[in-house]
Order: C-alpha cells, then structure tokens, then sequence
C-alpha cells in the first residue's frame, strides 16, 4: 500500500519452478507493484511472499538484498545499464558485487555476450549500443550469475516487431534450458506469447489467466 | 424489437421485418420464449413475449463460450458485449474468456515459429497479427466498459 492507494489486494497466486509467466493488464493496474513485491524490492503492508519455503517478506533488507543478488535476475524497459561502462563492464556487476574476481567475471561476461550475439560490441558503451543490443546485454547481466528466478518488466517496450521477437527467443530459449523461472510483465501480447501462461491484473486484482490456465496445464 | 436490434445493431444491416416473425415463431417453438398477452393497436397485432428460463440460460451459454479465434470475429463478440451491458451481465468475464482463448492461439503459434522455415513464420506472423489486433479491441473495450454501459443502457 501506498500512503492512501492500495495498489494490490487480494493476489494469490503461485509459480512453479522452471515457468515463465507473463504478467499483463493495463497501466496502472499493479504489474510492476506485483513483481517489486515478489521481488522482495518493496514490502507489502500485509500478505506473504513465499520463495523456497522462506517468507521473504519477513527478511530484513540486507537479506532480501543478499538473496536478490544470488537467486534473482532484473531486466527493465530501458536506462538500466550503467552509461559509463561499456557493455562487458556493464555485465561483470553481479559477478563482482558476488564477490567474483575481475579476470574470472571477465571471461563468463564475454561467453554470454557471445551468447547473446553480441561479439564484438563488449567494448562500446550502452549510448553506442541499438535498443535491441542493449537490451541483450541487460539479459546478460540477468543471467550471467545463472539467477533460479528472473524478472522482466516490459523488456521490449521500446522495440519494433523483430528486435522483440529475437530479445524474446534469445532470453525464454535460454531460460529453458538453464531450467530458470521467468517473470515478464508486458503489454505485448506476442511478447507474452513466449510464456507458457498469462496473469492479467486489473486494479491490483489478478482477475483472469491463473485458475483457468493452471488447470490446462 | 426491430428498433432496438437496429439502432444496438443494425447500422451495416437492418433487421428485415420478416426475419423478426420468423424468429420468433422459431424461438416459440423452442420453448425460449413465452407470449405474454396480445394487445389490439394500431397495425398489425402487437405480441409480448416474456424470455424463458431455458431461453435466458441459452444467452448465457452462448455469451461465455468464447469464439474461435477467426477475423470478422469482432462484431459478433461486440455483440456479445452489448448484450451483456443490456442484461447487467459480466462484461469485464465475457471479455477475459476471449482473451485467454486468443492468448493460447498466440502462443500456440509461437510455438509453431519455432525452428520453422521462414514461409512458416509468415503465415504464422500474419496470423498472430490478426489476433493481435482483436486483443488490443478488447482490452481498450474492457477499459472503455463503464463508459458504453451508460450509452447502452442510458440511451
Ligand atoms: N512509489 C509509489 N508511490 C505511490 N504510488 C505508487 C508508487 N508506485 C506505484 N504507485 C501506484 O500504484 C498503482 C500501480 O502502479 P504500477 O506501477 O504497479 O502499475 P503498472 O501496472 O506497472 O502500470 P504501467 O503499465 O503503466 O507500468 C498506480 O496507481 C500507481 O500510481
Ligand atoms: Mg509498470
């Protein structure tokens, strides 16, 4: 809740390991409320958020800090790579807020950078980078520590058609065989076509998409 | 009746006259519907009919079975969801049926781009297009809900 909005109530839902979830509504609805919650990035006011068997909303900060770090990936709509660092440097951050060494956080950076299809572009800074490069990059810097759980929000907002298509082949094709839980909230619904279901989430209510789909599954 | 299916309805095309007698008789038949009382008025003699329960549960059977995904799909769920704002009926569900039903074909679609030949892929995208396009009509209705629920009823 915040100050007098309540921008979610009465959420219940529940993600297998190893899905990929789109999350979708309208603007405003609480998508991104929803995942910051489940992240573990804000606090609800009251509820429970369940990973592993740990109720994370009762972990202090530095815990839930400490368990994004090493459990969880985030790619955002865009402005999230570090404008002073090129594309590789950008990568490493995880690896070395982990504590990796720099040489070691080097070479795993550069495989998923060639992962991604972007050999060659390490070097550049993200103002050198096309949207869709940069956003590969951001993918790499989500799966580089090989996270159980990532979340995107609307990771290709500001893509045309192709450049979606392929952010979206790139992140769900290696999400699967990483066996990684994937979490995306878009307004896109080809976007959301790459998950195996969709939550729709109208005025902080999940109203459709969870029951229905669950069951089919 | 004519002139509530036409003005809800009928601006590509009218109701026939001969169409309404013939549909009701049928929907007599059938049990949907009940005559009310004859009253003598000018013309032809004006019948009432009153919608049976079976009727009424025929509407909803029909309003929450969502469609195959095909184009030209859209009047007949506007339809749908003129009728639901005129019966009080969940629009905002009628709605989120037919969404979830074009999201599995999108994703089954998805699916079928997978590792396809580029001809493949097109005829997939030109689908997946279409579908798309009947998604954003319904989720920018599903946000226009509360105002066509006062044109519907208020008119
Ligand atoms: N930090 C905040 N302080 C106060 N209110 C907030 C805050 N963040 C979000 N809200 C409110 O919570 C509600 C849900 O916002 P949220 O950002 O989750 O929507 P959304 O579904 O992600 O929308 P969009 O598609 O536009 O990104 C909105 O009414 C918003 O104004
Ligand atoms: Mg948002």
């Amino acid at each position: 809740m915040f100050g007098a909005t309540e921008a979610l109530r009465g959420v219940d839902i529940e993600i297998h390991a190893g899905e990929i979830v789109a999350v979708m509504g309208p603007s405003g609805s609480g998508k991104s409320t929803l995942l910051h919650v489940l992240a573990g990035v804000l606090k609800p006011d009251s509820g429970t958020v369940v990973y592993h068997e740990t109720d994370i909303t009762g972990l202090n900060e530095a815990e839930r800090s400490a368990l994004r770090l090493s459990e969880f990936g985030f790619v955002f709509q865009f402005g999230q790579l570090l404008p002073d660092l090129n594309a590789i440097d950008n990568v490493t951050i995880p690896l070395m807020l982990a504590g990796m060494k720099r040489r070691e956080a080097l070479r795993q950076s550069a495989t998923w950078l060639d992962r991604l299809g972007l050999d060659g572009h390490g070097g550049k800074l993200p103002g050198e980078l096309s949207g869709g490069q940069a956003q590969r990059v951001a993918i790499a810097r989500a799966l580089v520590t090989a996270p159980k759980l990532v979340f995107a929000d609307e990771p290709t907002g500001l893509l045309d058609s192709l450049a979606a298509e392929n952010v979206m082949v790139t992140l769900t094709e290696l999400a699967r065989a990483m066996g990684t839980t994937v979490v995306i909230i878009t307004h896109d619904p080809r976007t959301a076509s790459y998950a195996d279901r969709e939550i729709i989430v109208r005025d902080g209510r999940i109203t459709a998409g969870q029951t229905a789909e669950a069951a089919h599954r | 009746m004519k002139h509530g299916y036409d003005r809800h309805f009928g601006s590509e095309k009218p109701l026939a006259f001969g169409q309404v007698y013939a549909t009701l008789a049928r929907l007599l038949r059938d049990g949907l519907i009940d005559l009310l009382g004859e009253q003598a008025g000018s013309g032809p003699d004006r019948k009432r009919y009153e919608i049976t329960e079976v009727g009424r549960a025929r509407v909803t059977a029909w309003m929450f079975t969502p469609d195959t995904p095909e184009p030209l799909l859209q009047s007949n769920l506007f339809a749908k969801t003129v009728i639901a704002l005129l019966l009080g009926d969940d629009a905002n569900r009628l709605l989120d049926v037919q969404r979830a039903a074009h999201m599995r074909r999108l994703r089954e679609l998805t699916a079928a781009k997978r590792g396809a030949d580029l001809m493949k892929i097109l005829v997939c995208d030109h689908a997946m297009f279409h579908i798309e396009a009947d998604l954003r009509w319904i989720d920018l209705t599903g946000a226009r809900l509360t105002e066509l629920q006062t044109q519907v009823t208020g008119a």
